[in-house]
């Protein structure tokens, strides 16, 4: 089979996945369902190593392929197939997001297996993986925009998956609706596109940009500009990233897939994508890599103020993504997507290790209430470390090669490029103080309850299961959290895939080791290559310099953080006080979120009270429809009058009646 | 002879049943001026037949006999039925169907 034809099945497998499980839900009992899930996208897996096998069979200038299956739309002057593009690019996205959505599903046949929407959340993943899959592998815009919306619409369907949960259904209305500005700058910038260079293909479109446009043409700086609304808000950066935190509503597996490993890379994908576009318009790239800078900081700082274990690593995945965002938006394409792959693995491993930890506090998420996890579940512990360590970019992890690859890039740069060099070491400095907290929060100190019921060999469940954002009693009828909970230490499916994640977290970064191995920007390199700005990894003094210098900011910072959560654990309340102002303004997340109510969502309520109070009231029940209404019921009052029922009337009126029209005809006669 | 006079005579007993059935409250009277009416009617059929000397308004003449048999045939039974259920035999109190 040729590349292309594995291409498709990469895309049809979670397709089939989908329809299988969605239409048998009666039939599937027990796992079923979830075993099904997890073979559709490990075929796409298998696929996608055949996708990858056969690309690298060709020769390097010819590994670019466009397939159509049938014409998707067609009218005066636009063509669109349902087509998609295999290139490196794609190949390594569709590589990572099966590989690790094979993992997270095999986690979930465990960590879901005693909820009672088992079968609907594995066809809700299956679709998920879908989209994102379709997403990856389109060949022209609107393709890219239909996968685009789907995903926003699964990551919905998976947000509110525990759609008793008010707090959960709110967290994904808020996540569609802040993804459909994104998609509304998508469509703009397409329309654009489409407007200057007449086709909506990627590959027409950049072979056009090169004599379309002029170096910064104030358009096409507009039309990048609309593309990185969508990139921000798919990729939750500044300040469209308010959806990213309360995300974390739907079950851990999903924070792992969509809000850790898949979906919030799709942005970085999109940039990557486009860089012919960007190269053209270095203004919008500019801007791209400032905000995703003030994104990696902001959230840095939140999430050393957050207390909800899994928001903790939401914020880091934010700053993680603001690298990715920054690196390819200056154009250090292949590092940030050498970053996207090991992020997308130590990530989805601390998610996963984050499940465990919560199944074993029987479903509370606040780091104040954990302690002393470190004997009682010694393999999440050992996987939280190694993903933390990969996290807080500790050599030779994988985080450190990987992030260190963009800011060596952005440092070779020069110029103002430097800002953003000092800004990803501020941000390095951050990650290890609030991964240390994390991990030395939950799994050192002494034990609590919890902890201390597991070592004597029981799970503790709760006697009544509490939301734990906002403590309500739990519908328990309808789904999670069921009254069982799954710990990696005793389920195999969730220790398995922990630990080839663990080992990947641990070893990716040997991929690209500066001056070592090439493996991921030779790899990519078909596909960047032609770029004006594409710089060879070649090490220089300050690739020296930049890895010493991480080595020292990672191990410093966990240090620090041991010294401040370990060693003198009263020193954080302590610092608390002395700023309260401060310590008020990262647990409320820079109260992004309250500029939000007060910019938008009070004023939209406002509007629709006005709507239907005042507006409805009068003006359509009063005018519109009343007018013709009262119109009606007058003349039939009239009509109404006569009939009397007094028989002798009627005979005068008739008589009448008739006499009139003979005078009538009389008259007309003579 | 003039086809005047009998228009004339049919006028009058038209109008002797028009001023029945709008003055009289019982309904057997109001059958009778009804069946005045129809009579007049006829009358003029008949007279313009003879008129035009073909047939045709006899024709006519025949047709309406037929409704008016019908006619009473249906008025009579409703006055039983209306003396059977003790309803007070006045067209004017019968008025249940107005709007």
């Amino acid at each position: 089979m040729s590349a292309t034809t594995y291409a498709w099945m990469v895309l049809a497998a979670p397709l089939a996945g989908t329809i299988v499980i969605a239409l048998g839900w009666r039939v599937w009992r027990g796992r079923i369902a979830g075993w099904i899930g997890t073979g559709a996208i490990g075929l796409a897996f298998l696929c996608a190593i055949g996708v990858l096998v056969r690309l690298e069979d060709r020769p390097e200038e010819r590994r670019q392929l466009v397939s159509s299956l049938w014409t998707y739309a067609k009218s005066a002057g636009l063509d669109v197939q349902m087509s998609i593009l295999v290139d490196p690019l794609s190949v390594m996205m569709i590589l990572v997001v099966t590989g690790v959505s094979t993992l997270i599903h095999l986690y979930s046949v465990s960590y879901m297996s005693s909820d009672r929407g088992f079968t609907r959340f594995f066809a809700y993943l299956n679709f998920f993986v879908f989209s994102m899959l379709l997403l990856v592998l389109a060949a022209n815009f609107v393709v890219l925009i239909v996968g685009w919306a789907f995903v926003g619409a699964a990551s919905y369907l998976l947000i509110s998956f525990w759609f008793r949960r008010r707090t959960a259904t709110r967290a994904g209305i808020k996540a569609f609706v802040i993804n459909v500005v994104g998609d509304v700058g998508l469509v703009l910038g397409t329309f654009i596109l489409f407007d200057k260079t007449g086709t909506v293909d990627f590959v027409g479109v950049f072979g056009a940009a090169g004599h379309e446009f002029s170096r910064n043409d104030g358009t096409l700086v507009v039309a990048c500009l609309l593309l990185l609304v969508g990139a921000f808000a798919k990729s939750a950066q500044v300040p469209l990233h308010m959806w990213l935190p309360d995300a974390m509503e739907g079950p851990t597996p999903v924070s792992a897939l969509i809000h850790a490993a898949t979906m919030v890379t799709a942005g970085v994908y999109l940039i990557a994508r486009m860089h012919p576009l960007f190269l053209q318009a270095p203004t919008a790239g500019d801007v791209g890599a400032v905000i995703g800078a003030i994104t990696l900081l902001l959230a840095g700082v939140i999430g050393l103020a957050q207390t909800d274990l899994k928001r903790v690593i939401a914020y880091s995945t934010m700053s993680q993504i603001g690298y990715m965002i920054m690196g390819v938006s200056a154009g250090a394409y292949w590092a940030g997507m050498f970053h996207l792959m090991t992020h997308a693995f130590f990530k989805a491993l601390l998610f996963m290790a984050a499940g465990s930890i919560i199944g074993a506090m029987a479903n509370v998420q606040s780091l104040d209430r954990m302690s002393g996890f470190r004997r009682a579940m010694p393999f999440t512990f050992g996987c939280f470390v190694v993903g933390g360590l990969a996290l807080a970019a500790v050599p030779p992890f994988s985080g450190f090669w990987s992030k260190d690859a963009i800011l060596a890039f952005l440092g070779n740069e020069g110029g103002w490029h430097w800002a953003l060099y000092v800004a990803g070491y501020v941000g390095a400095l951050l990650t290890g103080l609030y991964t240390g907290r994390m991990v030395f929060r939950a799994f050192w100190g002494d034990p609590c309850p919890e902890a201390q019921e597991l070592a004597g060999g029981h799970l503790h469940h709760a006697d009544e299961p509490r939301n734990p954002a906002d403590g309500s009693l739990e519908d328990t009828d309808v789904g999670f959290p069921g009254p069982h909970h799954q710990i990696a230490e005793r389920e195999v499916p969730m220790k398995v895939a922990m630990g080839i994640l663990a080992v990947l977290a641990a070893v990716a970064g040997f991929l690209q080791v500066p001056g070592v191995t090439h493996v991921v920007e030779t790899f990519l390199a078909p596909t960047f290559a032609g770029d004006p700005g594409y710089a060879p990894d070649e090490p220089t003094w300050l690739t020296i310099l930049g890895l010493s210098l991480s080595t020292v900011i990672s191990l410093g910072s966990l240090g620090i953080a041991y010294v401040v959560w370990v060693r003198r654990p009263g020193t954080a309340p302590r610092i608390r006080e002395r700023v309260p102002a401060l310590a008020r303004l990262l647990e409320r997340a820079a109260y992004f979120d309250d500029a939000l109510d007060v910019l938008v969502v009070r004023p939209a309520a406002a509007c629709g009270r006005f709507a239907q109070q005042t507006f409805e009231r009068v003006v359509v029940e009063g005018a519109i429809v009343g007018g013709p209404v009262s119109v009606v019921r007058a003349s039939s009052a009239a009509v109404r009058a006569i009939q009397s029922g007094l028989l002798r009337s009627y005979v005068a009126l008739l008589l009448l009646g008739v006499a009139g029209i003979a005078l009538y005809f009389l008259t007309q006669a003579t | 002879m003039d086809i005047g006079w009998y228009l004339v005579v049919s006028a009058i007993i038209f109008a002797i049943g028009v001023t029945g059935v709008l003055t009289k409250r019982n309904p057997l009277v109001v059958l009778l001026c009804l069946e005045l009416m129809l009579n007049a009617g006829n009358l003029a059929l008949i007279a313009f037949s003879r008129m035009w000397g073909n047939g045709d308004g006899q024709v006519f003449a025949i047709v309406v006999m037929v409704v008016a048999a019908a006619e009473v045939t249906v008025g009579l039974g409703l006055i039983v039925a209306i003396f059977r259920r003790r309803l007070p035999i006045d067209v004017d109190e019968l008025r249940e169907l107005q709007g």
